[in-house]
């Protein structure tokens, strides 16, 4: 069902992106400060250097954000964001370099001499991310407080909102999909569950980061299942890897290739997956609500805003099922790695 | 294309805040939730469990109670068939003893009859003896004038009458 719906949104949202250019083409929009819905739908779901919330008339209502940099020769150097730009209309650009460094038109760091450097700075996401961090941690450390306070009774406040969620995490997905060994793995499972549920959570609310919608956090996310995947790989899931059993010799130059790929395919589609849902339900409710800026008509506006909130209503669902998913999966490719089991049983 | 470029600062962020909070949660928040959890599943299954024990135990109880019960009835009834047969027993013996009695008794009684009888035939005898001599003495006081050897006669008759 996810799946289709996930289709669905992209094939509207490339329709209504298309549509929209098409009407900008057309030049029927022309009193917005120049700002395309394309790039209006695209600022919001990309990361950027100072975190921007609304605009009041002409005066941009914006949190700017520290601008950390390192480089082998100057080490490591803070500025603010607010430095990069324009003060007015807040746009970033070369012509602002600020001690040597730029952000250009499209939010990239740049450094003014060409040598090179890595662009640590807190971005819009890297906030929203702390800020999630905090959410997570105040629920689940308020949660364990009322087990430490009263001990092992029956759940009250926080902990009755975590622990139906802990208890679904540790029996239905990690010992369900890993098995007997289940136990090491449930803390991992659940910090990413609450990390990407509580960020698609917090996601969308107006004004907030795309953050579980963004390719580095998701790759992120799926290295780490990758790496811990692959270091509790047991003697039988390094054996089917490269030895798979009841394949004959020859065979196995076609089979063991396809199988490493295999490892490297599995956390690509967790991140792959996790990525384009978000940033699909992003794209779709941001584009019903551009549509209220180009048609400038009451009905578009009315029946923008039923869209959205029926749209945001399956969001939620899908910040759920998305959380639920990639922890699944994880659960299940440990399982793959731990499972003991003779080769005789189908894979 | 800026969409699926993952941007290195936003990875060094993330690695570092997620594996932050990684360690955080397993240690304050997963570890003790976990434990408290696990915890209160066992007591929850050591409850069920006593209870089913206990309620084993109590129908054993019950099933003792009801055992005992029908023990204490049967000796009742045993006790009480018991007595049942002495009571018959003392009345049948009592029975017995006053028929014996009674019969004892009136065998003295017919014994006795007897013997007063005996004695009053005798009396009779000797008073219908003296009468009938006398008659006859007042009948033969005209007839004999030895009134000795008239009475030898019939008192040699008498004691003949009473051999018989």
């Amino acid at each position: 069902m996810t799946r289709k719906f996930l289709s669905l949104s992209i094939l509207l949202s490339a329709f209504l992106l298309s549509f929209s250019s098409m009407s900008l083409a057309a030049g029927a929009d022309s009193e917005e400060g120049g700002e395309d819905p394309t790039s209006f739908i695209m600022h919001h779901i990309k990361d950027s250097h100072e975190w921007h919330f609304f605009n009041v008339g002409h005066t941009h209502v914006t949190l700017p954000l520290p601008v950390i940099v390192y480089s082998g020769d100057r080490g490591l150097e803070f500025f603010n964001s607010k430095d990069f730009q324009n003060p007015d209309t807040h746009k970033f650009g070369e012509e602002y370099a600020h001690e040597g460094y730029f952000i250009d038109s499209h939010d990239h760091m740049g450094r003014v001499d060409n040598a090179s450097f890595t662009d640590l700075s807190i971005t819009k996401n890297v906030a929203m991310m702390l800020l999630v961090i905090v959410i997570v941690l105040t629920l689940t450390l308020s949660a364990a407080g009322h087990y430490k306070k009263h001990g092992a009774v029956a759940p009250k406040g926080a902990a009755a909102i975590v622990e139906p969620i802990v208890i679904f995490v540790r029996d239905e997905i990690a010992h369900s999909a890993i098995g007997p060994k289940y136990k090491k793995f449930v803390p991992y499972l659940l910090t990413l569950f609450f990390f990407i549920w509580i960020g698609n959570l917090v996601g969308l609310m107006p004004g907030a980061a795309n953050l579980t919608g963004n390719i580095a956090v998701t790759a992120t996310l799926a290295v780490l299942t990758f790496i811990i995947v692959n270091v509790n790989g047991n003697k039988d899931y390094w054996k089917h890897v490269f030895m798979t059993p009841g394949v004959p010799i020859p065979l196995l130059l076609v089979i063991v290739p396809v199988e490493i790929i295999g490892l490297f395919t599995k956390p690509f589609a967790l991140m792959v997956r996790l990525f384009v849902a978000i940033t699909a339900g992003h794209i779709v409710i941001l584009a019903f609500i551009a549509l209220v800026f180009i048609f400038q008509s009451y009905t578009i506006g009315v029946v923008s805003t039923l869209m959205v909130t029926f749209i945001n209503l399956i969001e939620l669902l899908v910040a759920t099922i998305q959380a639920y998913v990639f922890t699944l999966f994880t659960a299940m490719y440990i399982g793959s790695a731990v499972a003991e089991h003779d080769h005789d049983e189908a894979h | 294309m800026d969409l699926i470029l993952p941007s290195s600062g936003l990875i060094f962020w993330q690695l570092f805040a997620f594996l932050a909070l990684l360690f955080i949660l397993k240690k304050f928040a997963w570890k003790p939730m976990l434990a408290a959890i696990e915890e209160r599943e066992t007591s929850i299954n050591n409850a069920l469990k006593a209870a089913e024990t206990a309620r084993n135990e109590m129908a054993n109880l019950k099933a003792e109670n009801e055992k005992l019960l029908a023990d204490a009835r049967l000796e009742r009834d045993i006790i009480l068939k018991k007595a049942q047969d002495a009571s018959v027993k003392m009345i049948d013996d009592a029975k017995n003893e006053a028929i014996k009695a009674g019969a004892l008794m009136i065998e003295n009684a017919k014994a006795v009859i007897e013997t007063e009888k005996r004695a009053a035939l005798a009396e009779v005898k000797t008073q219908v003896a003296t009468l009938s001599l006398e008659v006859t003495e007042k009948l033969l006081r005209k007839n004999l004038s030895d009134d000795k050897s008239q009475k030898d006669l019939v008192d040699g008759f008498i004691k003949e009458l009473k051999l018989n």
